[in-house]
Parts: structure tokens; C-alpha cells; sequence
């Protein structure tokens, strides 16, 4: 029997598979055992209401697909006492996922949120590539990340995951900013900005013209950027793009992630992510692995070989299929 | 097809399943067979599929949500959201009648007899029939048509006539008038002999309204039809649903991308049409 279970910093988790905010609400209860999942992920929450941009919304590319939702939300009031509640008669922890655009706001919304009894965890939303057209935010600096974060952390005792943008140009240091600002942990990472046009019309594919890129096109780059991130940081990391099979899990937690976070496989395949925790079961159980835990980080991570000696080396030698120790 | 390996574990039906650990879980994932699979002319098919005994339990006007083989070398990455056009429980069966006009409904159409098909679903909200209602009125533009085929069923489980009003650009392009010719009267009006205008179609719903043959509208496929019906429903007081579209991703609900306008007392607001509809009160329908 595989134990599954993983901590995220002090919040235990039954396994590792998480739904990604945005992608997940109670009306999943209509096609799946949502009691499964490690965690509730709750949609991104601001103050005011807010109607979301245009339609078309989402438009598919090469390497998966391309959104601009505009997190609309009914505000913070009406997420406390009509959505916590409902998420609340589900077993598995709530995270309440929360956007400002002012640091004020944001400590503000953290009070408010995580006073609430069923709101397990504080997701800081700093990332959202559409909620600003140009695509700016907190998470593409270090110093307003860091302030941000800091503002956030003095407002709570709750756990603080912060949710950091791909777009950066140096993810590491924001999460190191937000480390030193006192986030419990990273997920690692919300989408990454891109434009398709439409060739027949010659205009944007999506209303709002840019959108946040994600689908299995997407993993190899975050997966890089969990890697990089969590050799730096102390605190957890949540892997989180492109997810669609259980040995795209195993390659986010060898990488250096804690768990994960599914988005675009519960569009394509509703079933596929509670079948998954079963799958990483199976996987682990197949390679001798009793903890999935054990996975975490665990990438052989060799200094890079010199490259005449590699070179001139049999093709294929030195490949051996890892063996846990214990 | 598709060449991305993706994880999933749909109810297979007629093979050998695990126990359903939630019954009470009204939509799923499953693979069903396709039956038959047919062009009905240049533009429209009609696809058969096996469903799930879960699946079997839909209401007229609800949806499913459809894995399309890819029309190309690429990958198809959203699947495609399908309103019913027949349930037919007797044979265990799902019929959708759809245009091909997309790469969605191109590689659909490319699915042949005895190819597996995914479909999620039941979901959504579908049609309801006010109680006291003894005749109502249908009335259908193009693909829409097809939307409109459960109300036969509906109807005739209730025991309520229907006059379908079916327009087309042509005759070869009417759909569902089998159905309905079953549940009641079919008009059928249409563009080449400009009997599908606009004066005419009104025409045609005044003396329903006046024989007291419209106790209810329904309506898709159509702006210029649902701003008539909707003024008709207006004027005499008659309850109106609409079925309407959207460019979908989950189809589940949580991620808010098929939304529509909608305008109840003066005040504008969106809807999803996943799972606040497909099916709503067509005098809060803002445009089709």
C-alpha cells in the first residue's frame, strides 16, 4: 500500500493531485467524487465584483489552449457566505485564492478571508496574466512581490501559498522575494502570456487579445522553472502547468515539487484526475516507491559531464532505471 | 486522432466496469460505440452513439460534451459541446444531428460506425413545459432545428401538441421535421421561396396565438426569430425558452468561459451556458 499523503509546509494533504484555480468550483461535484482530491481549489476572489472580459474567451493552439477569463468573481462578500459554505461540505482542505491590485487590498482581503473557519489556505493570486490587458502584475517584480507578500503574511497565521507568473523574467528571484516575505509555500506557476491571431479576420482570437498559454505545450518550461525555483528555496513547492498523465505528476515532484495543481486535463478528461491518484499509486508501487513523497526533488542531479568524454561514451551507457534506496 | 496520451476512466459501455461509487453523480465520462453515423445532406450529420445507463437519464434540451477525433495532424484540445436531438431510450442511444462547420464538427464528422466516442454528460439544464400547457409553438432556424427536437419528445411524453415553425434556407436544409411530424403540425418556411421572412413568419405566429395554439415559445438557431418571439411573448403574455450557444471549454461550469448577456429588470448580467443553461427564459435572452 503507497502512501500518498504529502505536506505542503503544515497542511497535509491525502495525495498530491490538486485542482488549479480557475479550473475548479463545486459544480464538478456533477461529474466527479471531488472528496478524492488533496485540496479544494477555490476560483480567484477580489472586493469588488467583477464581469470578466469579452468572449471569446479561450481559443485552442498548437500546444494546447490560450484563455482570457478577467477572473470575474462576485466579490469577496458573497464568496464568504454562499461559496465557502458550499465547499465547506466537502472532506478535503480549502484554499480561497484571493487578487488586488493594491498591497492595502490584498491585506485587507487576507484578513477577511482567512478569518473565515473554512478557509484552510491563503492562494495569492499576484500572477493573473489577463486581469491587466498588458499583462503586468505583482509577481513580474521582486520588490512588489516581496512587498506584497509581506503585507499578506503580517495579516495571517494561515498558510500563504503564493502563485507566481512564468512571464517573470527571473522566476527565482521572485520566489526567493516571496520566501524572505514569509509565503508557507510557491506554486509554481500560473500561464504564460501569449496572442493567436485569426487568420480569416485578421484580429485576435480571444476578446481581450492576449490570454494565458496552458496545456501539456507548457510543462517542460515550468517543470524547468519548479526545478530552478525549489533548489533555491526552503519553503514547498506546487507544481502547476500542462498536467494531462500520472508520469507528467512523477516529472513536477522529481523536479522539486511538493504536489501538484490540474487545470486543462478536467476540460479534456473530467475523470482523468481522481483516476490519476489512483495511477500514482500504481506508479509508485511499480518502481518500489512507499511514500510518494520520496519523489520530491529526487532527480539525480549530477554535475554536467565533461563533453569530450561524453561524446566519445557508448551511446545509452550509464542509463539505469533508478531504484529507490530504502 | 488524437496522439497526446491523456489520463481518464470513463464508464465503458457494454464492457466491464467498476461499481459506481457515487451514484447519486448525475453526468460522466463515457465511451460509447457509434451506432450509425450519416450525412443527412450537404451540410448536416446525424450521429448515433451508445450511451451510459447514467448517460440514458437526460432531459430534453440538455447537452453533451464531445471528444472530436482530431480533422488533422493536430491536436484537438477542447472538446465539443453537443445539444440532443433524440434520446432514444428503447435502443439505449443518443442521437445528435449537427452542422459540419468547424474543425470540431469536422473531425466529429470523420468518427464512423463502431469507432469508440466520449462523451461527458448529461449536462446543463434543459427544457421544461409550464403545467396546463396543452399546445405550444416551436420555432427554428437552421442547426437550431436540431436543439429543438427533444420538445417533440417532451411534448408527447406530456401529452401537449406542437406546431413547429421550421426555417430554412432551403427545403433540403429543414431539419427535425420527422419529429415533429409525429407531435403535431409542421410549417415549413423557407429563404428560396422567401416564405421564411420575416412578416410572414409573424403572420404565422398571430393566428397560432389567435386559435389559442401558443401556450408556449420555443425558440433557437436564430436573433431575428428570438427578438420576434420574444415581442409576440411579450404582447400576449406567453412564457418563452431559448437555447443558446457558446464557444465552450469545461462545460462544466468552474471555468467561465461560456458566457452569455442576459437582462432581467433593466439589469444586464452574464450567464454561463454550460450549467446556468443551455436552455433559458427567453425574455431575459439578450441576442443569440
Amino acid at each position: 500500500m503507497v502512501d500518498l499523503s504529502v505536506k505542503v509546509g503544515s497542511v497535509e494533504l491525502k495525495n498530491p493531485i490538486m485542482p488549479a484555480s480557475g479550473c475548479f468550483s463545486v459544480d464538478l461535484a456533477q461529474v466527479m467524487d471531488v472528496n478524492r482530491l488533496g485540496a479544494l481549489v477555490a476560483k480567484t476572489v477580489s472586493r469588488e465584483y467583477r464581469i470578466g472580459n469579452p468572449p471569446p474567451r479561450v481559443a485552442e493552439l498548437e500546444c494546447g489552449m490560450i484563455n482570457s477569463i478577467g477572473l470575474p468573481t462576485k466579490g469577496i462578500g458573497y464568496f464568504l457566505e454562499h461559496q465557502v459554505p458550499e465547499y465547506a461540505q466537502f472532506t478535503p482542505p480549502l484554499v480561497g485564492s484571493i487578487s488586488a491590485t493594491t498591497a492595502d487590498d490584498f491585506e485587507a482581503m487576507t484578513r477577511e478571508v482567512a478569518s473565515h473557519k473554512d478557509v484552510d489556505v491563503i492562494e495569492v493570486n499576484i500572477s493573473c496574466p489577463t486581469r491587466n490587458p498588458g499583462g503586468g502584475n505583482f509577481a513580474m517584480h521582486e520588490d512588489h512581490t516581496f512587498n506584497v507578500v509581506k503585507r499578506i503574511r503580517s495579516a495571517t497565521n494561515k498558510p500563504v501559498w503564493v502563485k507566481l507568473s512564468p512571464n517573470a523574467g527571473d522566476v527565482v528571484a521572485i520566489g526567493v522575494a516571496a520566501e524572505e516575505a514569509g509565503a508557507n509555500a510557491l506554486v509554481v506557476s500560473n500561464t504564460i502570456l501569449g496572442l493567436k491571431i485569426n487568420l480569416d479576420t485578421f484580429r485576435p482570437a480571444i476578446g481581450n487579445k492576449f490570454g494565458g498559454i496552458s496545456g501539456p505545450g507548457v510543462k517542460p518550461i515550468i517543470v524547468r522553472m519548479v526545478h530552478q525555483v525549489s533548489q533555491r528555496v526552503k519553503i514547498p513547492v506546487i507544481g502547476c502547468g500542462g498536467i494531462v498523465k500520472v508520469e507528467d505528476v512523477v516529472e513536477y515532484m522529481l523536479a522539486g515539487a511538493s504536489a501538484v495543481m490540474i487545470g486543462y486535463l478536467i476540460f479534456r478528461n473530467p475523470s482523468g484526475i481522481v483516476a490519476m491518484i489512483d495511477e500514482l499509486a500504481e506508479w509508485c508501487d511499480k518502481r518500489g516507491f512507499k511514500r510518494v513523497a520520496q519523489l520530491t526533488g529526487a532527480m539525480v542531479n549530477d554535475p554536467i559531464a565533461e563533453t569530450f568524454s561524453a561524446a566519445a561514451a557508448p551511446i545509452g551507457q550509464g542509463h539505469k532505471t533508478f531504484v529507490p534506496a530504502e | 486522432m488524437a496522439k497526446t496520451v491523456f489520463t481518464a476512466s470513463p464508464y465503458v459501455v457494454d464492457g466491464v466496469n467498476p461499481p459506481d461509487p457515487k451514484p447519486e453523480i448525475p453526468a460522466e465520462e463515457a465511451l460509447g460505440k457509434v451506432v450509425s453515423h450519416d450525412w443527412v445532406n450537404a451540410e448536416y450529420k446525424h450521429l448515433v452513439v451508445k450511451a451510459s445507463p447514467k448517460q440514458l437519464k437526460a432531459k430534453p434540451g440538455q447537452f453533451f460534451n464531445i471528444l472530436c477525433p482530431s480533422p488533422d495532424d493536430g491536436e484537438l484540445w477542447l472538446r465539443r459541446p453537443q445539444s440532443i436531438y433524440r434520446i432514444d431510450r428503447e435502443n439505449g442511444n443518443l442521437e445528435f444531428l449537427y452542422k459540419c462547420v468547424g474543425r470540431g464538427t469536422r473531425g466529429m464528422a470523420t468518427l464512423k460506425v463502431g469507432d469508440d466516442c466520449n462523451m461527458v454528460g448529461p449536462l446543463g439544464i434543459g427544457f421544461s413545459l409550464k403545467p396546463g400547457a396543452k399546445n405550444v409553438v416551436v420555432l427554428g432556424r437552421g442547426v437550431g432545428l436540431a436543439t429543438m427536437g427533444p420538445i417533440s419528445q417532451l411534448a408527447a411524453e406530456m401529452g401537449v401538441g406542437v406546431t413547429a415553425i421550421l426555417s430554412a434556407r432551403s427545403a433540403d436544409l429543414v431539419m427535425a421535421d420527422d419529429l415533429f411530424s409525429k407531435s403535431g403540425e409542421v410549417i415549413k418556411v423557407l429563404d428560396s421561396d422567401g416564405s421564411s421572412d420575416i412578416a410572414n413568419v409573424r403572420a404565422i405566429l398571430d393566428r397560432l396565438i389567435a386559435a389559442k395554439k401558443a401556450d408556449a415559445f420555443y425558440t433557437c438557431g436564430s436573433n431575428r426569430l428570438m427578438f420576434l418571439m420574444k415581442e409576440l411573448g411579450v404582447k400576449h403574455g406567453i412564457p418563452g425558452q431559448v437555447a443558446m450557444e457558446q464557444i465552450m471549454a469545461c462545460g462544466l461550469g468552474p471555468c467561465y468561459v461560456c458566457v452569455r448577456t442576459f437582462e432581467v429588470d433593466g439589469h444586464k448580467e452574464l450567464r454561463r451556458v454550460c450549467i446556468e443553461g443551455p436552455v433559458f427564459d427567453l425574455q431575459e435572452c439578450t441576442g443569440w
